[in-house]
């Protein structure tokens, strides 16, 4: 499953991790998160990782492991220190995406997610290249309401289209605060032209779920751990719970079609 | 020796972030808004191919731009024109058409934005960047390179 977006900042890292969280929940599964963000690789510190560094062995480089079915893999792991800046061009971040999806041991992997930077560039084009010997379920995109927001997700879903990537469905993050004193609802981002609703309408794609703003969601990514069990009781969590369950449902549709098919 | 596009301009500022969706093109926009107001002439180069908001933000989603002798002729903002605009956004045939390119069609382009843009006089130039540190801010740095850089505008969120 890859997490798209053509916007920064919308929430696909945050996404990625609780996704990744919320499948290895069943202990029968094995989970891989793949960060391909080469500049900006948020998913080590989301995942509470800081600090690890990869190992290598005979068969490959190690991913770092969150708990027993739940491995890691990014380039945040290869860098010296934090704050080290990774100024590549296309060709070596490229390389090194390759190397990632070759190089690291996997194992047997139920689900295999990976969060990517945000744009339709070399990281996208890349990653869709060297996976089409394999196949992709499918791309979730990740929006916020506001239409600056939206005008470069309609280019992601361009982009999916142009290159047969098919579209799980859209997350709207960021949609809607409800203050935990008074119970207002304000719209912090306002849907000035119909969000991700009307955008899914009109583009034909699904609208997997909205997901309100609740601050302890970022505090909890500063602190590397898992929002879902932080604030279970949170309306966020209970919004990113049926996402993920339908992202579910729709690897598994895939799995039925694919057995008719053998 | 011939006149450079960016001959006439006399401060040049990149608005950059490690990250996105913190309000680099907003701050952008403000700030040569705000710049105008003060009856500064201004330009805005927004070189974010992928995603460029500025257009939008500044209502011009819809202008077109053309050639002249010297390059290209940015779109003017306003009825006072006083702030000039450059973007891929106005390249597209479409608004949602997804620009799909790799580092070395986006360096290319960036090059030509750089040097190409018949800016005229302006106070200041505000370059509005992706988020990142790749082809996009190398090239970018590398073509202001022979000009005098005012500086960098770093932006970011508190978490």
């Amino acid at each position: 499953v890859l997490v798209l977006s053509g916007k920064g900042g919308v929430g696909k890292s945050t996404f990625s991790a609780l996704l990744a969280h919320g499948l290895a929940a069943d202990e029968t599964k094995q989970v891989a998160l793949l960060d391909i963000d080469i500049c900006g690789p948020s998913i080590p510190k989301m995942m509470g990782l800081e600090g690890e560094q990869v190992h290598q062995s005979g068969s490959g480089w190690s991913p770092v492991y969150v708990e027993e079915n739940l491995g890691v893999m990014s380039v945040g792991f290869l860098l010296s220190s934090p704050d080290d800046a990774v100024i590549w061009r296309g060709p070596k971040k490229n390389g090194l995406i390759k190397q990632f999806l070759r190089d690291v041991d996997w194992g047997e992997v139920d689900y295999l997610i990976v969060d990517t930077p945000p744009g339709t560039s070399d990281e996208h084009l890349s990653i869709v290249q060297y996976l089409s010997a394999t196949h992709i379920d499918g791309a979730v995109i990740v929006t916020t309401p506001q239409e600056v927001s939206l005008q470069d997700v309609r280019k992601e879903i361009n982009f999916c289209r142009k290159v047969k990537l098919p579209i799980i469905g859209v997350v709207e993050n960021m949609s809607g605060f409800v203050c935990p004193k008074c119970k207002n609802e304000s719209q912090i981002f306002p849907p000035t032209t119909g969000g991700a609703e009307k955008m899914c309408q009109n583009l034909n794609v699904s609208l997997l779920g909205k997901v309100p703003l609740d601050p302890q969601i970022g505090k909890s990514c500063d602190r590397g751990q898992s929002f879902l069990a932080e604030a279970p009781e949170s309306p966020a969590t209970l919004s990113y719970r049926n996402i993920i369950q339908r992202i579910q449902e729709y690897c598994e549709q895939r799995d039925l079609q694919e057995e008719k098919i053998i | 020796a011939e006149r450079t596009n960016l001959a006439g301009v006399r401060h040049i500022l990149l608005v950059l972030s490690g990250k996105g969706g913190v309000g680099k093109s907003t701050l952008s926009t403000e700030l040569a808004l705000a710049l105008r107001d003060a009856g500064k002439r201004v330009g805005i180069l927004d070189v974010d191919l992928c995603g460029p908001s500025i257009p939008r933000m500044l209502r011009v989603q819809d202008s077109a731009v053309h050639q002249c002798d010297t390059g290209w002729v940015p779109v003017f903002v306003g009825q006072d024109k006083a702030i000039a605009l450059m973007s891929i956004g106005f390249l597209l045939e479409r608004p949602d058409d997804a620009v799909v390119w790799r580092g070395p069609k986006k360096n290319a382009l960036i090059k030509q934005f750089v040097t190409d843009v018949a800016w005229g006089d302006l106070d200041f130039l505000i370059v509005d960047t992706p988020p990142g540190t790749s082809d996009e801010h190398i090239s970018t740095v590398e073509a202001l390179r022979p000009h005098q850089l005012l500086g960098a505008i770093l932006v970011t969120t508190p978490q």
